[in-house]
């Protein structure tokens, strides 16, 4: 048995300790708003943050994330900044498709944590690895500035 | 066109169906229409009666619309419930959507059967949404003054509340409904004018992004039933591969696996979840009998499809004598073109749930396709059509691939579930996706073409080479004329521009290499080669690229509204361009609406950079303007993910690429700044999930010219040629 800390709760699985952190976050917890996109750490669908940073949970071994606060996008809300950024997602009305927005949504808090105030260089940087093929670009850009502006504080 | 007070002609069937089903009033309604790309049957199928139908209003108030096309982020969600809402006076907050089931009631006006796609979910549901939400007013008004004692006339419905002015007496709907199913259904009811429209034309925010933005909305990836198996297939490397033998032994010692089958696709590997599935799928030892799809390369077939647009084909369009007009031109030009195949590779991989029982078959899945869907599901499983339900999830992207004409996903997960005996998913991984075929097929054209002294164009002989979409497939009867698959030659045999001696003609040879519907069909190729074309004969007489268009355009066309607009908003000829940025324009028209869009370009370390893009559409009128919006971006997005990168080759018979990093589609730091202008119209809605694609490859193309004088006549682009 391994045991997880998702979102802020202890979680006990029976997985072998290099299973991706994604399946057992889908098949084991079925906790499906983390998702499949490629399985190589090429299009950022799977982004959750360990301790904060984002990682690709289809190359993270879920043996990597013991001991760590795991965070998805079902747990986003719990976090004042998480809730800034899906009500940013939310006014720019970012989605078509939606597959890909948790882990655009995961990358952009990560990024906004690190980075208040992004400059269009670091958006660009933090955003380039995770794809969308319904062309929500431009809104995820917006939707991060609308974010950064309510954070407040210096630029 | 006038809105108001539209008959219901004889052929139109109205239907209601139970009330008593929640309590509330449950409106049916199923209008055969011909229309659209259509292949429409004259006599509507045999109805089946859903449970439910339309609209839902419960005694709470809140209003369900069930919504009969595939959400796959098009925004039918939000525009399909826009059009009942406008007529049903109903309160836009309280509205809630619901996927529909499979039913002839769901069917698509035009096509008849249920089915997402061409661009049609909006023009096909324009009269019959409507009709449905006013018909569903007119009962609950009726039943107001029925239970206030007043004439009708006298009240009025506003904001799911019906009143009576007079005696200032007002009731919600959720009050009226259950009153109101009890009432037969109007013969005829009133549509709103468009100036009266509190909803259409409004920019809305989609219904279903606050789903999508915390992880919840359910795509078909995220199905888990009781029981269920999850189930990765090995297929043959190459298409029409059969499986000779193979060894599992390895396979079977992975734990968490249950068993492995043999299926008429190849080799599943059922297990308790993804992980332990690829990992003895990565162990299986298979034999493939390869066939002669092993004999397919990309290089081969390049050659022979070169080779065959040099002579005649099907004719698909004629006018006057192309070799004469050749011949007599003041100057000529020809060229050849050559574009690949391309994947659509939406984000969610494909994905089928089945729940198999002997009399019965539950199937969750994304699809476009749920009458097709539903038919090979039921022959597959040996049941009946009524045994076999379908619920469609939100699709992860379609862009066509998810409505394949043989239903190819969804019966090879029948087969799986009929072979493993329990609930299964059937998973494709990223790679199973790439190679798994039923791409956008590859083309070579050529074109010769030749202008008078004057400049304007003499002649144009365009020949057009690529396999048929349709071919050997249920739409074959309705889509091939006179031996021209018509979504093969479409934007090239429709092409608008008056030249005297045109002559277009198609091959359409066959390999093992499945095709399909990407989005925009035939037009992803043949918008590229006309317009680059056309480009070329403006430099061959020397004019402007946009004054030459609008010199050949007939004067009544609508192809010329948005090309002034957008060279207008671009400021084309009048704003200065940074130095070492060019600009460059297409028009082109699909599904019956206009795009043209005008990129500006630069090179930076030798590499095609795509800084703004100014779209002008007119899709007639506008239902949800936010949604176009979001669809002209989307669609500029795909359609430069092709130009800049998209090719799926074969070497040996084998497809090349495999996953994100050798199949690129565009990303952040690649995506150009977009606007979109929307031309005012009062005429009916036409298309607009695709027909943002087209222009983009010919618009940058011809800004490449601009900035290098070197023409790109393949795609992707070779960017090598141009350092």
């Amino acid at each position: 048995m391994i045991s997880l800390k998702i979102n802020g709760e202890e979680n006990k699985v029976d997985a072998d300790p290099s299973t991706p952190l994604l399946w057992v976050l889908r098949d084991h917890l079925q906790m499906t708003g983390t998702k499949y996109g490629c399985g190589i750490a090429q299009c950022g669908a799977c982004t959750v943050h360990l301790d904060g940073r984002a990682v690709r949970s289809c190359v993270t071994p879920v043996s990597n994330a013991i001991g760590k606060q795991i965070t998805t996008i079902e747990g986003l809300a719990e976090t004042a900044l998480g809730k800034k950024v899906q009500a940013a997602w939310q006014e720019v009305d970012v989605p078509q498709c939606g597959y890909c927005q948790s882990g655009q949504i995961m990358a952009a808090t990560a990024l906004l944590k690190e980075h208040p105030h992004p400059s269009d260089a670091q958006i660009t940087t933090a955003m380039d690895g995770v794809l969308c093929r319904c062309g929500t670009y431009n809104r995820i850009r917006a939707a991060i500035q609308t974010a950064a502006a309510q954070q407040g504080g210096a630029k | 066109m006038n809105h108001a007070s539209v008959q219901n002609p004889a052929r139109r069937e109205f239907l209601k169906t139970s009330a008593a089903i929640m309590g509330g009033l449950v409106i049916g309604f199923y209008l055969p229409v011909k229309g659209g790309r259509a292949y429409a049957a004259d006599a509507p199928p045999k109805m089946v009666y859903p449970p439910n139908a339309f609209i839902r209003i419960m005694p709470d108030d809140s209003i369900t619309i069930v919504v009969n096309k595939s959400e796959m982020g098009q925004g039918v969600y939000t525009s399909l419930p826009m059009l009942i809402a406008e007529e049903l006076e109903a309160d836009w907050s309280r509205i809630r959507v619901e996927s529909a089931p499979v039913a002839a009631v769901y069917n698509h006006t035009g096509f008849g059967m249920q089915m997402t796609g061409g661009s049609s979910s909006i023009p096909s549901s324009w009269e019959q949404l409507r009709r449905v939400g006013a018909s569903a007013r007119v009962l609950l008004i009726r039943a107001a003054a029925k239970q206030w004692g007043v004439p009708e006339s006298e009240c009025n419905a506003v904001n799911s509340e019906v009143m009576h002015k007079k005696s200032g007496k007002k009731t919600s709907y959720g009050k009226l409904a259950a009153a109101a199913a009890t009432l037969p259904l109007p013969e005829q009811v009133e549509l709103k004018l468009p100036k009266d429209f509190k909803i259409l034309g409004k920019p809305m925010k989609r219904i279903d992004t606050p789903e999508k933005i915390n992880g919840s909305a359910q795509f078909g990836l995220d199905v888990y039933v009781p029981g269920m198996l999850t189930v990765l297939i090995a297929r043959s490397p190459v298409f029409g591969g059969q499986v000779k033998h193979f060894n599992a032994t390895e396979a079977l010692k992975v734990p968490g696996v249950q068993g492995v089958y043999q299926v008429p696709t190849g080799i599943a590997v059922a297990a308790s979840g993804f992980w332990p599935a690829k990992t003895a799928r990565d162990m299986l030892e298979i034999e493939w009998d390869e066939g002669p799809g092993a004999k397919i390369s990309t290089q081969q077939m390049r050659k022979e499809y070169l080779d065959l647009a040099a002579t005649p084909g099907a004719v698909a369009r004629k006018e006057g004598d192309t070799d004469v007009g050749l011949k007599s031109a003041y100057k000529s030009v020809s060229a050849e073109y050559e574009i690949p195949y391309l994947a659509h590779a939406a984000m969610e991989p494909l994905n089928v749930v089945v729940d198999l029982k002997p009399d019965h078959c539950t199937i969750w899945t994304g699809t476009q396709a749920q009458t097709m869907d539903r038919a090979m599901a039921a022959q597959t499983a040996l049941l009946n059509p009524d045994q076999v339900e379908i619920h469609t999830t939100f699709l992860g992207g379609g862009f066509g691939r998810r409505a394949n004409p043989r239903s190819d996903f969804v019966i090879e997960a029948v087969q799986v579930a009929m072979a493993v005996g329990k609930p299964v998913k059937v998973v494709w991984t990223r790679e199973d996706d790439m190679r798994g075929g039923n791409y956008r097929p590859m083309w070579s054209d050529r074109i010769e073409a030749g202008i008078f002294r004057n400049g304007k164009p003499l002649a144009w002989k365009h020949t057009i080479v690529g396999q048929s979409i349709v071919a050997d497939t249920s739409f074959e009867g309705f889509l091939v004329r006179n031996g021209v698959d018509v979504t093969s030659v479409e934007g090239a045999a429709t092409l608008p521009y008056l030249i005297p001696n045109l002559l277009v003609d198609l091959h359409s040879p066959k390999n093992a290499v499945p095709v399909q519907w990407w989005r925009s069909v035939g037009h992803s190729h043949t918008a590229f080669v006309v317009e680059t074309m056309i480009d070329e004969l403006a430099q061959l007489a020397g004019k402007d690229p946009v004054g030459y268009r609008l010199g050949i355009l007939p004067l009544a066309s609508r192809y010329r509204g948005v090309l002034q607009l957008a060279v207008n908003k671009a400021g084309w000829g009048t704003k200065k361009i940074a130095a070492g940025h060019a600009l460059g324009v297409a028009v082109h028209e699909s599904f019956n609406s206009y795009v043209a869009e005008v990129a500006e370009v630069s090179l930076e370390n030798g590499k095609i950079r795509v800084h703004r893009v100014v779209a002008a559409v007119d899709c007639g009128m506008v239902i949800n303007p936010d949604g176009v919006h979001q669809q002209i971006e989307g669609a500029i997005v795909y359609g430069l993910s092709a130009a800049l990168h998209g090719a799926i080759t074969l070497e040996n018979g084998r497809v090349m690429q495999s996953n994100f990093h050798d199949y690129a589609p565009l990303r952040f730091s690649e995506m150009p700044q977009v606007e979109v202008h929307i031309v005012e119209s009062d005429l009916p809605p036409s298309g607009i999930g695709e027909p943002g694609t087209p222009p983009i490859a010919p618009a940058v193309a011809n800004a490449i010219f601009k900035l290098t004088g070197k023409r790109l006549r393949s795609m992707p682009f070779d960017q090598a040629a141009l350092a």
